[in-house]
Parts: C-alpha cells; sequence; structure tokens
C-alpha cells in the first residue's frame, strides 16, 4: 500500500486498533517508523545476548568436572548459538540484513546484555549462570511470549521451550555443590555473591528512568515493565537459594506478604545503578574481550562462507 | 563483510509427525540447499521436533495478506452456503 500523509493517520489507527484487540503484527503489515525502529533494536540485542552468552560458558567446556557436565554444557551453549539465530531470523523480518546486525554490533552501536561483561572465574559460575542468569532471562522471555510482532512472539516461545533445562542445569550445579565439602560450598556462595545484582540488572532501569518503556508498553511489544519482572524473580528465586541453604547477598531481604498464588514477596536493597550505567557504558570486567573475540570468530570464520560461495558457484556451472 | 550476508535467506517447515501439515518454523542463512537442509536441522530440529523437513529460498515464496489488499479475499465473505451450519435440517435426523 502506498503511504501518503493522508492515509498514514488512518494507518496508525488501523495499527493500534490491531494491537489493542492483541491481534499480532505481521512483518507485511503496516506499522509505524518508531515500532520497527523499537523492534530492531529490541530483537538485535537479544540476538546479539544469546550470541555473546556463549563465550563465559565456552571457556569451561574444556574444564567441566565429568563428561556428563561436558554434554550437557555443550548442549546448553548449542542453544544458545540456535536462540540467537531465531532471534536474528526474527530481526530479519523488519528489513534489515543479518550482516548489517552483525557489523552494528561491531562497530559498538548495537548493545547485548552487560551481564556477559562479567567473568566466569570457576565451575561454581556455570552453575550461577544458568540459575540466575538463565533465570532471569526466563523471567522476561516468558512474558515477552505475548509481544506484539508476530516474528519475535513465535522466537520466544520457541526459546521458552528449550531454556527451563538451562535453568535447572544451573540450579542442579549448586545444590551439588552445597552438598560437597566446605570448600565447594564457599565456591557456590562465592558465585550466587557475584552474580545475584549482574542477575538483578538484566532487567534494565527503573520503569521511571526508561524512557523507552511507555511506548514499548503502549504497543505491546514489552507486556510486563522492568521493576515488575525483576519483583517476579527475586520471589521466585530467594525461596530457591534457601532451599538449598544459599544466602542471597542482600541484608535488606524480607518478607512483606504473599502475593495471589500465596508466595511470599520480598523487599530488597536497590541495585547499584553507577556499576549498571558504567558497565552498559563499556567499563564491565570484559566488555573489550567479548567484543574483540566475536570479531576475531567472525573474520577467522570468512574462509567458511568463501568457500561455501565458491563450492556453490562452481557446482552451478557443471 | 557487508555483501555477502551468510548466503540467502531460506524459510523452513517442519512436519512434526507423519501424516500432519508442514508448518514454518522460521528461517536459515546458506548458499545451497545442502547446507540449507543441514543448518535447518541442526537450527530447528535439536530436540526432535521433526520427522520432515522443507527449505525454500524466501524469495521464491508469494505472498498476499489481508491488511494489504482488503478486496482479495472478499470474494468469500458472502457465501455462507459453503458452510454446514447454513442448511436448515428436520428434526429427527441424528447424524449429519
Amino acid at each position: 500500500m502506498k503511504e501518503t500523509l493522508e492515509n498514514t493517520a488512518e494507518l496508525l489507527k488501523e495499527f493500534e486498533a490491531k494491537i489493542d484487540a492483541e491481534i499480532k503484527i505481521e512483518p507485511r503489515d503496516w506499522m509505524p517508523e518508531d515500532y520497527r525502529k523499537h523492534l530492531i533494536r529490541q530483537i538485535s540485542q537479544h540476538a546479539h545476548s544469546e550470541v555473546i552468552g556463549m563465550q563465559p560458558e565456552g571457556n569451561w567446556i574444556s574444564r567441566a568436572p565429568s563428561l556428563r557436565a561436558k554434554k550437557i554444557l555443550l548442549a546448553k551453549i548449542q542453544d544458545e548459538g540456535g536462540h540467537g539465530l531465531y532471534l536474528y531470523s526474527a530481526a530479519e523480518t523488519l528489513g534489515v540484513s543479518r550482516d548489517q546486525y552483525i557489523q552494528w554490533l561491531h562497530e559498538g552501536k548495537a548493545k547485548y546484555a552487560s551481564v556477559f561483561n562479567y567473568p566466569a572465574l570457576n565451575w561454581a559460575d556455570i552453575g550461577a549462570i544458568g540459575w540466575l542468569v538463565d533465570g532471569a532471562a526466563i523471567t522476561n522471555q516468558v512474558s515477552l511470549q505475548r509481544t506484539s510482532y508476530g516474528p519475535y512472539s513465535r522466537a520466544m516461545v520457541r526459546i521458552c521451550k528449550e531454556e527451563s533445562f538451562h535453568q535447572r542445569q544451573g540450579y542442579e550445579i549448586m545444590w551439588k555443590m552445597m552438598q560437597g565439602t566446605e570448600d565447594q560450598q564457599r565456591m557456590a556462595q562465592d558465585a550466587i555473591d557475584r552474580w545475584w545484582w549482574p542477575a538483578l540488572m538484566m532487567f534494565g532501569p527503573h520503569d521511571s528512568d526508561s524512557p523507552r518503556t511507555s511506548n514499548a508498553v503502549k504497543w505491546k511489544i514489552k507486556r510486563e515493565t522492568n521493576d515488575r519482572l525483576r519483583e517476579k524473580f527475586i520471589n521466585k528465586t530467594i525461596p530457591q537459594a534457601e532451599l538449598i541453604g544459599l544466602k542471597v547477598p542482600d541484608s535488606a531481604i524480607k518478607i512483606i506478604g504473599q502475593d495471589a498464588m500465596g508466595e511470599n514477596m520480598y523487599e530488597h536493597s536497590d541495585i547499584n545503578w553507577d556499576e549498571f550505567w558504567s558497565v552498559v557504558n563499556g567499563n564491565g570486567p570484559c566488555n573489550e574481550q567479548r567484543l574483540n573475540h566475536h570479531i576475531r570468530a567472525h573474520e577467522e570464520g570468512a574462509w567458511v562462507r568463501e568457500c561455501a560461495l565458491t563450492y556453490y558457484e562452481k557446482s552451478k556451472e557443471k | 563483510m557487508g555483501t555477502e550476508n551468510q548466503g540467502p535467506v531460506w524459510e523452513v517447515f517442519i512436519q512434526t509427525k507423519p501424516g500432519q501439515p508442514y508448518k514454518h518454523a522460521g528461517s536459515v542463512h546458506a548458499y545451497d540447499k545442502e547446507l540449507a537442509i543441514e543448518n535447518a536441522r541442526d537450527v530447528y530440529t535439536r530436540r526432535n521436533e521433526g520427522t520432515s523437513l522443507w527449505v525454500v529460498p524466501s524469495d521464491q515464496i508469494v505472498a498476499v495478506s489481508a491488511s494489504e489488499t482488503s478486496s482479495f479475499f472478499e470474494p468469500a465473505d458472502d457465501k455462507i452456503y459453503r458452510h454446514p451450519t447454513f442448511y436448515n435440517l428436520p428434526d429427527g435426523v441424528k447424524q449429519m
């Protein structure tokens, strides 16, 4: 449909009526430029996070403590790569090529989840990442299954089906360590001490400091606000920690009531927002390392893509 | 980088069980059909999601949606006699 000034208002009205009626928006449908831009930013950031997220865990494949642990970790990391591909596939329906998305990442114009700028120092960190980082991601992704953009929603449904194994394998690692020696228990507690706050930061700034939230909620790209999702994660995770004898590193934690389902709700301290913004702005422990590694892997893989292309062209000539 | 785009885009369709219709799953990039079908397997069927796969070059798909041309699906709008509920049946008909 040709777009003119007169019919833009009409198209916007139809678009918003669909959003109100919970009808998903599909790639060929008209959408406001800001809606498209928000999706381009959010879905590509999500895709990059899956792919960059393979790095902290990838370091531990060769050092996994058993063959069982190694096979599980390999399968989990392969899933993360797959999730990145589902999301790039959804993001490409918005009219931006995969190469362009990757170029924006390499130029620093696109971001990924800051949590992956923290290092995985020992095996307990692999437990903490699966349990807390994947746990926080699942909380967000369950909500995003209802996002208004069809391809994004379908990718989220697929991802959520696969993610719960990720969280369980992480929690199992922590549980095992808590049944082990005192040193192992200390390692597990040290890992939650270091990963708790970065996991909470994954939900992003307070709603009041999140300028993009209002449009995203109005257009149902996001179905719940950052703070609401963070509360859900905290309420779910504290009992899991207590069950296996771990302590959340926040002395202000206090039960303040029960929700409609009878589950405890907790009061907690505020996040260190200076640290949050510092990591977002590139000054976390591993920002440079993560991006450089991605660029190097992409460049070193160029010969594979060239070979595949040459093979295709030669086989056409036959 | 910038021009090759990891090969053209292919749409992936999965049949979950024999007898079921093929359903769109997403897309992959690949330079040729062999790589396309292997990439589709690795990306979309890591947990036995299907027993059969189709991959189709995206640019070979012809598509239309009601939002683009509202009149396109109009011929179906005024033919309610195509639905079984349109018809009156005498009392006593048990199953039809």
